[in-house]
């Protein structure tokens, strides 16, 4: 078993220390000052900076702006759109892997991998070269009249790609460790397919469903560099949240851009207090349940 | 509801699970498929549940051909060895699954889960978990589960083994009681020769893929066809000599074999039960065999003896009754007679006899 799947179900050991003092306050100090200078002042800073001419400059920065309003309602629809398409993808790929052999089965699993190796920069390129004007598909969704690239569709394609693993990779291990005996006695006892998922296969992964849909989420929502080369950057249409960041600071609107930038870190953070909620939960449901056999 | 199969072959890749395989299992008879691990039992009997599709052949439920039909409309109860309880359920809803999928009203459900508890004896236990039940315990609500739903038969894959000897030997007792009351058709797997043989109406030993004898436990064991069978069905001595004339001879000993009253002399093997020897302090019979004790070990209602033939270069082993065990008081070292009440002869390329 790998241990992804483990993760949330571990609960670490008291462990004694056997370092000398020094050491261990040296590592502390180490720890403590890399979380507070990589992560804190910079998030202090970016509400700082927004909030600094005060709450009504902020709202109005936020919502007299008609493109930020388009950004932030476009990076809405977009992030939890792709998320949806990916839980299901996902959950069959996950499937497929777990439960049947077939030749290409290793090679299906490691290009499921490709999306973290390959830069989002490459992945958004290659579907401006595939449905570009240029492009081999481009001209052709253009007669049917469809936009691709510097249009949603595009939005929607780039970021599904860079959050494609996600939910399949939370989900694999898992059901390779559960196995399909359950499964097939659900069907042994007459469920049909639609019933032992949702009475069997789902209760048994929902955790993990859940982690790598808040997972898949968080990156979605901040999906900068493989958005940037398909939307074409058009304000008040393609346009996302992370785009408008950017662009805004290019204008030098620093009291814009950093209002953006603080609801974005705030998408975040509630992204973390509900990966924590959800953490608490399992801890809390588990020890029941949990097979020891 | 009888199973009639078919001329059954199954292979996974280059192994051959199941080779020609044919059995009937007739209505109400508790039925154990016994073999060695890769002989093709669990194969056998998932292919009976529809768990598992022949490559050819066809299976029959009582009259009707089932082979294409899927499993879940087979209508058949399947018990997995580790149970594969819905960790995510209590007890009540395991047993409850199959009615539910049904969508049976819930006062029924409710009152046959109770029944089913009852009849498991987890009364009260509704509300656990499977992970916080023993592993007796969680055999039941497989059991009970399975039964739920009224199957047309009972198929049950090595249905104690992962538990320890004591509850083993309860369940076992249990599940023997519960088919009399039930009279459901049911087929086990086992790899133990013990537990098929206390449980079940009748007994079909396979090797490799193969039947190699269908019985009643006492047929099976009294008479063994082929010394594969004989082998398995526990421990056994094994002579090798040769057959000639009516007689088999080992080393310097000989005893009456007239199935085989041929002139030419052939290679063949004496199989003896260590129950089936008897030792003697004196030369009883002229074919006792003289021999020194080992060892002896004290199991159960029987003392085994371990003892040595000089002459043979072989080591037997005896079972002796305790009460005979006293009257003879052995000593390690002594020397004894050996002598054979039964002894089955094969001969090999010719397993028929």
């Amino acid at each position: 078993m790998q241990p992804n799947s483990q993760r949330h179900l571990r609960t670490a050991g008291r462990m004694v220390a056997t370092e000398p003092w020094w050491l261990r306050a040296l590592l502390i100090a180490l720890a403590v000052s890399a979380v507070v200078w990589l992560i804190v002042i910079p998030l202090v800073y970016v509400f700082w900076q927004a909030l600094g001419q005060g709450i009504f400059v902020f709202w109005k920065n936020i919502w007299h702006d008609p493109d930020t309003r388009h950004a932030i309602w476009l990076t809405l629809t977009v992030a939890p759109l792709s998320v949806l398409l990916n839980t299901i993808f996902g959950i069959a790929a996950a499937w497929v892997i777990t439960r049947f052999q077939f030749p290409g089965k290793s090679l299906l699993v490691t290009l499921l991998d490709l999306p973290f190796a390959i830069s989002p920069v490459v992945a958004g390129l290659m579907f401006v070269l595939l449905f570009g004007m240029q492009g081999y598909f481009g001209p052709a969704l253009r007669e049917w009249g469809i936009r691709v690239i510097f249009a949603w569709p595009a939005l929607l394609l780039a970021t599904m790609f860079v959050t494609l693993p996600f939910v399949a990779r939370e989900l694999i291990p898992l059901m390779h460790a559960l196995g399909s005996d359950e499964e097939l006695a659900a069907v042994s006892l007459g469920a049909n397919p639609w019933q032992m998922f949702w009475r069997v296969t789902l209760p048994n992964i929902r955790w993990a469903l859940l982690f790598g849909i808040i997972q898949c989420n968080a990156r979605a929502l901040g999906e900068f560099g493989a958005v940037y080369v398909v939307s074409g950057h058009i304000a008040g249409e393609t346009d996302t949240m992370p785009l408008r960041v950017e662009k805004l600071f290019q204008e030098y609107n620093n009291p814009g851009s950093f209002a953006v930038a603080s609801l974005l870190a705030l998408l975040a953070l509630a992204t973390l207090l509900s990966k924590l909620a959800l953490e608490r939960l399992m801890a809390a449901d588990e020890p029941r349940k949990e097979e020891t056999a | 509801m009888s199973i009639s199969i078919r001329h059954v072959f199954k292979r996974f890749g280059a192994f051959v699970a199941l080779d020609d395989v044919s059995l009937e299992v007739p209505t109400g008879k508790l039925v154990a498929l016994l073999g060695p691990s890769g002989s093709g039992k669990t194969t056998l009997l998932r292919i009976i549940s529809g768990l598992e599709t022949a490559d050819r052949g066809t299976i029959l439920f009582q009259d009707e051909d089932v082979t294409d039909r899927r499993v879940r409309d087979r209508h058949v109860g399947f018990v997995f060895q580790h149970y594969a309880l819905f960790r995510h359920m209590s007890v009540f809803e395991n047993i409850a699954f199959g009615l539910r999928v049904r969508h049976t009203p819930k006062a029924e459900v409710t009152a046959r889960v109770e029944e089913l508890l009852t009849l498991v004896r987890l009364d009260g236990l509704g509300k656990r978990y499977p992970a916080e039940l023993s592993g007796g315990q969680r055999q039941r609500v497989a059991l009970a589960r399975a039964l739920a739903v009224r199957p047309q038969m009972l198929l049950l894959d090595e249905p104690f083994g992962a538990l320890d000897a004591k509850v083993r030997q309860e369940l076992r007792t249990w599940l023997r009681r519960l088919h009399e009351e039930m009279h459901v058709t049911t087929v086990f797997v086992t790899h133990d020769q013990e537990e098929a043989f206390e449980v079940a109406d009748q007994v079909v030993v396979l090797r490799s893929g193969r039947i190699e004898q269908v019985g009643t436990p006492e047929n099976v064991f009294d008479h063994p066809a082929t010394p594969f069978v004989m082998d398995f069905l526990g421990n056994v001595n094994v002579f090798h000599g040769r057959v000639q004339n009516g007689q088999m001879h080992l080393g310097p000993f000989q005893m009456d074999f007239p199935d085989y009253p041929h002139d030419e002399s052939k290679a063949a093997t004496a199989y003896v039960r260590p129950h089936e020897l008897a030792i003697d302090r004196t030369q009883v019979t002229p074919t006792a065999l003289p021999a020194r004790v080992l060892q002896l070990n004290p199991s159960g209602s029987v003392v085994k003896a371990r003892v040595a033939s000089d002459e043979l270069g072989i080591e037997l082993t005896v079972d002796l009754v305790r009460e005979q065990a006293a009257t003879l008081q052995l000593q390690i070292g002594d020397r004894v007679f050996v002598s054979a009440r039964n002894v089955r002869v094969f001969m090999p390329s010719d397993f028929t006899i």
